[in-house]
């Protein structure tokens, strides 16, 4: 199984479009690195446009976390569309190349060889992954500096203390992998239906634009619905940057306000892994494979 | 019958202009008092209360310089301060004498006696429309103000005074405000929803800044640097 992998996984990064997802992150961190470096202070006072006519800020709120945290939230959508530019190649690409049929007369159960794609998949998410902490966050911290963080939400606005923001976001990362992931096992279900990778790709990145955009709109229908969507859930990495409060609203540093929440939706996305893979093996199991 | 009314009205007025002094008098000695502190260095807790703010109990430290220099400052963080409130100093209220001054009586704050002072600024380009002060008059401190403002509403100040009561520094300051709406569109935000929000929709507008100090460094000097 180990060898497998270490076969997929170099099969993964031999292709060209791989380091397609790579370059174009580094691109979209660097974009607005230089956008908060030359003109920050406009962006933070539009997102604290309702209460800089009553409020002073003290301390330096444009700081690494805060630009990591900016970049998390534009790179956590679009993402998902690169992860599905390998997944969904990993059986498609196969087929179309006609090295399918071959790959599953070798003595290995096809389950196993399934397995080992997804888990390939699965370390080229998290490689993408470590990629945005070292452009995202830690060169935004070489370069920013770190203070607390300023968590702007549509009706309140969470201070977090300098020394209580690195901890959320190991946690916050390890939950984006794991939402990542879930669109890596999407993608590779998408897969093995086809026999060219772009039917899945498209496939994958249409069910994730619609369901984030169902998600978004403030419509009561789809407010309603939204919790049936993986996308809902894949976003939960912000509720490590909220804290529990007091009986007199004073947020407690160390906290986390709705813990059960957060892996209520990690179980959520965990059973989507489980039921999309699983799907993919059971099928693939019973396929008559042609090419 | 007229000369019974006459000395009762004597009776009574007389022991009432005795014992009251004039507010401009009170408020010389009051300003006295707190002109005694050229700069001082404090450390404190600032605890901050508004509804659509959370933020953490946090360790701050102020800094003042003569005439109206201040700063403060937070640790391990960044924090929002309402414009104007905090950072008035006691001293900056009574900075000038470019206002006139009523008498409005006696009333109590937290159950001290004090003795009412409204302030009017004579000049008309200031925010400020009016002060009131309640001043102890045996402690010569301020325990509350409240000010209204042109452009930012009303503001009130009460201060708790300890061991720094001589030189006119409270140990406590609670700071309250109006404060407006606050709303972000949740296109922008693309927040998670996680089902506890509705518990937290602000309800009321008034926003409280409680500051507690622990200690002063009183005169010993105040960098420039540190109030930039």
């Amino acid at each position: 199984m180990w060898k497998l992998l270490q076969i997929e996984v170099f099969k993964i990064f031999k292709r060209p479009r791989t380091y397609i997802a790579f370059i174009a992150i580094w691109a979209i961190v660097t974009l607005i690195q230089v956008a908060i470096y030359a003109d920050g202070a406009k962006y933070m006072d539009f997102v604290l446009r309702d209460v800089r006519e009553s409020f002073d800020i003290i301390g330096r709120p444009l700081n690494g976390y805060f630009v990591c945290f900016v970049i998390l939230q534009t790179l956590l959508i679009h993402v998902p569309l690169l992860v599905a530019l390998v997944s969904a190649d990993m059986i498609a690409g196969e087929a179309n190349m006609g090295t399918l049929r071959l790959l599953i007369t070798k003595p290995i159960s096809r389950t196993k060889l399934l397995l080992s794609k997804f888990l390939a998949s699965s370390v080229y998410v998290l490689l993408l992954l470590v990629w945005i902490a070292v452009t995202g966050l830690f060169l935004s911290m070489a370069i920013f500096g770190t203070d607390g963080l300023i968590n702007a939400k549509s009706y309140e606005i969470i201070i977090i203390n300098g020394n209580d923001v690195f901890w959320r976001y190991l946690l916050a990362f390890c939950f984006a992998a794991l939402a990542l992931i879930t669109v890596a096992a999407l993608g590779f279900f998408f897969s093995i239906f086809a026999e060219n990778s772009l039917g899945p790709i498209v496939a994958t990145m249409s069910v994730v634009i619609v369901f984030t955009i169902l998600t978004t709109l403030d419509i009561p229908l789809f407010q309603s619905m939204k919790h049936f969507f993986f996308t809902s859930h894949m976003i939960a990495w912000k509720g490590f940057f909220e804290m529990k409060t007091d009986a007199e609203g004073i947020a407690i540093p160390g906290t986390i306000r709705n813990l059960p929440a957060i892996l209520k939706s990690a179980g959520v996305l965990l059973l989507h892994i489980v039921l999309l893979v699983g799907g993919a093996i059971t099928i693939f199991n019973r396929k008559d494979v042609l090419s | 019958m007229k000369t019974i009314k006459l000395i009762l009205f004597f009776l009574v007025l007389i022991p009432c202009v005795a014992g009251a002094q004039p507010v401009t008098d009170l408020l010389k000695k009051v300003k006295a008092r707190l002109e005694k502190v050229n700069d001082y260095e404090a450390t404190g807790k600032m605890k901050t209360d508004v509804v659509f703010l959370k933020i953490p109990v946090s360790n701050i430290k102020s800094y003042y310089k003569k005439p109206n220099r201040f700063k403060l400052t937070r640790q391990n963080g960044v924090s929002l301060l309402p414009k104007g409130g905090v950072s008035v100093n006691l001293g900056s209220l009574l900075l000038t004498d470019d206002y006139s001054t009523i008498d409005a009586g006696y009333s109590t704050v937290n159950g001290k006696k004090a003795r009412v002072v409204k302030l009017l600024p004579v000049s008309e380009q200031t925010d400020v429309v009016l002060t009131t002060l309640y001043i102890d008059e045996a402690a010569l401190v301020i325990l509350r103000s409240n000010t209204t403002t042109k452009e930012n509403g009303t503001y009130e100040m009460e201060m708790y005074y300890g061991k720094y009561t001589e030189w006119g520094l409270p140990d406590k300051v609670i700071f309250s405000f109006n404060t407006k709406d606050y709303k972000l569109p949740k296109g922008i935000t693309l927040e998670y929803d996680d089902g506890t929000k509705s518990a937290d929709l602000p309800k009321n507008k008034k926003g409280k800044v409680e500051i507690t100090y622990s200690s002063y460094i009183i005169n010993k000097g105040v960098s420039d640097a540190l109030l930039k």
